[in-house]
């Protein structure tokens, strides 16, 4: 089927799964509130369960969109399997945040369907992210997202760390998005358009404009922000460590691979022609995570933020990759994207395993003899930190290595060395936990200590270490759909991906 | 001839409401005087013939936003000490260069010569959508048509802050 978006009706099509997941939760939302009438108590495990069907039938949807395309490339959404493939991973971060937060709300004592409705909304706002080829459905998608995360961080009201977490997020969220809407506004007033596909034929003679290179940097420190690149980051630690840890997971994963989405859209495809100019500074910005970042982790003795700073550098890691602007380096993209989200949502699962009761304090010594006293998620968690490491036989390893080579063959030989360098350093504070996992005996006193992850929590990390690892001897296939993904990414007319003018 | 003794007026008035907003000491008539610059502002933009926007401009924010100001500072008891907002030569002198580049601004719009507006066609274009849907369809038509994504998702934004709100404030969910 093909649309030509003149009938509005064609958007009912195009944003099929997002308007099946809004609806969904909508749905989820009014289950919630008709179980509970007026009493005050925690929600039935059923709304969770509702919540991951909604998610399946909007993959479903999803992959659905596969067999229509679009007729032009100048519709507000696109409709193209690099959508489709952001989708699937951004459903499968929300899938495994939903999975591992059951019975950790109730532990809590947050359990409310509000949780899984918001989080369901928050999908949805990453889902148009990924999809919106207009700066202002792209703005409206970051807030929709946005909005609801802070409310997500802030889930817990009486536990101080999670309100200051939420209000930092919510300062410097907003002022991002002022940093962000500044530049689409300057863009617009340069550019008389604020559809990428319009601005693409005008960026010949808008590259010398004062005012349209502003708004492009305004544009870029905006997404920088919401990435947590690297100068961007201050906020990121707090929000981490204070939301409700299924939180951190979809807040790590999902909410990264959307606006690295968004980045590759915007940059890559819809700026490739002023390509000279940005990626200047976003090299200097990557340099700076990748060591910045891992240098600040090995000094962090919370595992818990420990793996917030290993998701700064891991958005530098995704930066090379957006660098290496080639159609190489934009497969190797989404499939290190995939990879980093089963494994860090899988890392921030055994966060939660670990934990004692409500208090998450996760220090280092807290992991001391996991390995022994919990065989296979030592086991499970013992390949999440050697593939965010990049070790051998896992998929985080095959993730760094097709980054390396879209670098090397972009002729970025200093990035791919820094990478290298610092994934070295990173060995350091990964190796440390699986040390102190296995090397060092338990208190006594910690030997009856139980695991605080349920079985479908258990079960997920489990698939997903194993996904972790079968990334490793079977990459070919995803990585083969990820090169056939980037390549409807080439139909944008007057530009190769990110080869510049 | 009306219409201009009109237009000075009403501009007179926005200016006089415009410094008494910045000069009362006290916030609950400084937030008054705001309102009568809205007011204002309100009939000059109907004198120019957009109407909606003028309504709008009184509905929304003298009506809404003003209200809800003034109930902000009533009910959080502000306005009690009189301190300067500007402490320190940094902020002054940050104050200074933005009334600068706003001045600035204002000269270049007054003083220079065809504005991008004009210049782009901009101005025909309005009046265009204007004679074709009339002062309200040319915002309705293209929001509700060409923007009905946007629009859409900004219904699922109100609807998400309000569940957000709910559940951060209200004591028992």
């Amino acid at each position: 089927m093909t649309l030509d978006f003149a009938s509005q009706a064609d958007y009912l099509l195009a944003l099929l799964p997002e308007i099946v997941l809004s609806l969904w939760a909508m749905l989820v939302l009014m289950v919630d509130v008709f179980q509970k009438g007026n009493r005050v108590e925690a929600s039935r495990p059923v709304v969770a369960w509702l919540s991951l069907a909604g998610l399946v039938v909007t993959a479903a949807a999803n992959g659905w969109l596969l067999t229509i395309e679009e007729a032009a490339v100048t519709g507000m959404v696109a409709v193209d399997s690099f959508r489709v493939f952001v989708n699937f991973i951004v459903l499968i971060a929300a899938a495994l945040a939903i999975l591992i937060s059951i019975g950790y709300l109730d532990r809590r004592g947050i359990n409310r369907g509000e949780f899984y409705a918001l989080l369901l909304f928050a999908t949805v706002g990453m889902m148009l992210l990924g999809a919106a080829r207009d700066l202002i459905l792209l703005f409206l998608a970051l807030e929709l997202m946005s909005v609801a995360l802070y409310v997500l961080v802030g889930f817990d009201r009486r536990d101080p760390r999670s309100s200051e977490g939420a209000l930092k997020y919510f300062l410097l969220g907003s002022f991002s998005s002022g940093f962000l809407l500044y530049g689409i506004a300057l863009v617009f007033g340069s550019a008389r358009s604020t559809n990428l596909s319009a601005i693409v034929p005008l960026l010949p003679s808008l590259q010398e404009s004062p005012m349209f290179l502003i708004g492009a940097g305004l544009l870029l420190v905006g997404l920088a922000f919401k990435v947590a690149v690297m100068p961007f980051h201050v906020w990121t630690p707090d929000a981490y460590d204070g939301a409700p840890t299924p939180v951190t997971a979809l807040m790590a994963t999902g909410v990264k691979a959307a606006a690295f989405a968004a980045f590759i859209r915007v940059f890559a495809v819809g700026f490739a022609g002023i390509y000279n100019e940005w990626s200047v500074v976003l090299s200097w910005l990557a340099l700076l995570t990748m060591f910045g970042a891992n240098l600040i982790a090995l000094t962090q003795g919370s595992v818990k933020r420990m793996l917030a700073y290993s998701s700064i550098a891991h958005a530098g890691y995704l930066l090379v990759a957006v660098l290496a602007a080639n159609a190489y380096g934009a497969a190797a993209f989404l499939f290190y994207l995939l990879v980093y989200t089963l494994m860090t949502a899988g890392a921030f699962g055994i966060v939660i395993a670990n934990s004692r009761g409500a208090n998450e304090l996760n220090k280092l010594d807290d992991y001391a003899g996991f390995g022994w006293r919990e065989p296979l998620l030592g086991a499970v968690f013992s390949i999440f930190l050697l593939s965010l490491a990049g070790f051998p036989l896992t998929g985080g390893f095959i993730g760094k290595l097709y980054i390396l080579r879209s670098s090397l063959e972009a002729g970025n030989v200093e990035l791919a060395v820094s990478l290298v360098l610092a994934s070295v350093i990173s060995y350091f504070y990964y190796l440390r936990v699986v040390v102190v996992m296995y090397m060092r005996p338990a208190p006594a006193e910690e030997a009856n200590r139980t695991v605080l992850l349920t079985g479908p929590g258990q079960l997920a990390m489990s698939v997903s270490a194993v996904a972790v690892l079968a990334l490793f001897f079977v990459p070919g296939w995803v990585l083969d759909v990820a090169q056939r993904s980037v390549a409807s990414l080439f139909t944008v007319p007057g530009t190769f991906f990110g080869l510049g003018p | 001839m009306l219409s201009q003794i009109l237009f000075y007026f009403f501009a007179g008035v926005a200016i006089v409401s415009a410094l008494m907003t910045v000069t009362r000491r006290n916030p609950v008539a400084s937030a008054l005087w705001l309102v009568g610059t809205f007011f204002a502002l309100a009939a000059i933009y109907t004198l120019l013939g957009a109407f909606f926007i003028g309504i709008i401009q009184i509905l929304v924010y003298a009506g809404a936003i003003m209200v809800l100001f003034l109930f902000v500072i009533m009910l959080l008891n502000l306005g009690n000490d009189f301190e300067p907002d500007f402490r320190g030569t940094v902020w002054k002198v940050m104050a200074a260069g933005s009334a600068l580049v706003l001045l600035a601004l204002l000269v270049r719009v007054v003083g220079g010569t065809e504005s991008l507006l004009v210049a782009t066609g901009g101005v025909d274009l309005v009046a265009a959508q204007v004679a074709e849907y009339g002062v309200v369809g040319a915002i309705g038509v293209p929001m509700f048509l060409d923007y009905v994504v946007p629009l859409q998702v900004t219904g699922l934004l109100l609807l998400v802050a309000v569940v957000g709100a709910v559940v951060l404030a209200k004591r028992d969910v």
